[in-house]
């Protein structure tokens, strides 16, 4: 049996993927408005609370959690954990292009490689089935893949 | 055993550390992925018994609860790990293995089908997490 996804579903990986990033971008930058947190410091943590930045951050995160685990209801470990990975490859564009930050050229290099990784599972099927009589390693149909390019 | 305070840990104990956090979020990943297959399609579930229906379903799973037991040490392992390695090693290394580590987890604890594509995906994402960090 193939598993190919529904559009819905591919908003669901895309969800994954920018509310981790976005979410992580958000705590890192409220973070650096609140200042080091130490052991003897550990109030920080409340008075980080209060910081929209971190606030918006940890919804993006709770965001993240429940798309993620809708993901895992359907999908493998291993179709969904490489779309997690694209996540970095976001942040490093965000950071770039948000932040300012310069990007060298070995990260160009991991942008790459993680943009190619993805594309080899998101070509294949997204569930293992456990019917003896099927081969689940057919090849992708020609629509499944146009549906994943849509989404990157 | 490290304390806090030892900026530079040795080799074993450096990758003692990074093992433990990537040992742990291996866990933490398979044992959420494996409550989360056992519980079935989350879409389906919030169709039939609502949003609350669906979170009940998931956090009354104990396997989902382990889970989220292995992530959280999983993360404070890496807090313990980033005080005492460098972060510039920490991070990816750790986040590579998990990547790793989870392709071989996934087939052998929940029998997915880790073809030549996931194999490759895997270790094309594992290096790149690794540059990404230079």
């Amino acid at each position: 049996m193939k598993h190919t996804l529904s559009p819905q579903r591919y908003l669901i990986l895309l969800a994954v993927m920018l509310t981790a990033s976005v979410g992580d971008t958000l705590l890192s930058h409220g973070m650096t408005q609140v200042g080091p947190v130490t052991l003897a410091r550990m109030g920080m943590l409340l008075a980080a609370l209060r910081n929209p930045w971190v606030i918006t951050g940890i919804l993006c995160l709770l965001g993240f959690f429940a798309s993620y685990l809708t993901a895992l209801s359907w999908a493998d470990l291993t179709f969904v954990l490489p779309s997690t990975a694209f996540g970095y490859v976001v942040v490093a564009l965000l950071s770039k292009f948000w932040l300012h930050e310069t990007i060298s050229p070995y990260r160009w290099a991991g942008i790459l490689l993680i943009v190619c990784g993805v594309g080899f599972v998101a070509n294949g099927p997204s569930l293992t089935t456990h019917e003896p009589q099927h081969a689940v390693q057919e090849p992708a149909p020609e629509g499944e893949g146009a549906v994943t390019g849509g989404t990157r | 055993m490290i304390y806090a305070g030892h900026i530079h840990a040795g080799p074993v104990e450096t990758w003692a550390t990074i093992l433990t956090v990537a040992a742990t979020a291996v866990a933490g990943d398979v044992l959420t992925a494996g409550a989360m297959r056992r519980i079935g399609d989350l879409d389906l579930i919030r169709a039939k018994a609502g949003l609350t229906g669906a979170i009940r379903a998931v956090t009354s799973s104990p396997m989902f609860l382990l889970g989220v037991l292995s992530m959280a040490a999983s993360f404070f392992s890496l807090l313990f790990t980033l005080s005492n390695v460098e972060v510039s090693l920490a991070a990816p290394a750790s986040a590579s293995l998990t990547f790793l580590g989870n392709a071989f987890a996934a087939k052998i604890f929940l029998k997915e089908n880790v073809d030549r594509r996931r194999w490759l995906a895997a270790l094309f994402v594992c290096a790149g997490v690794f540059l990404l960090a230079k």
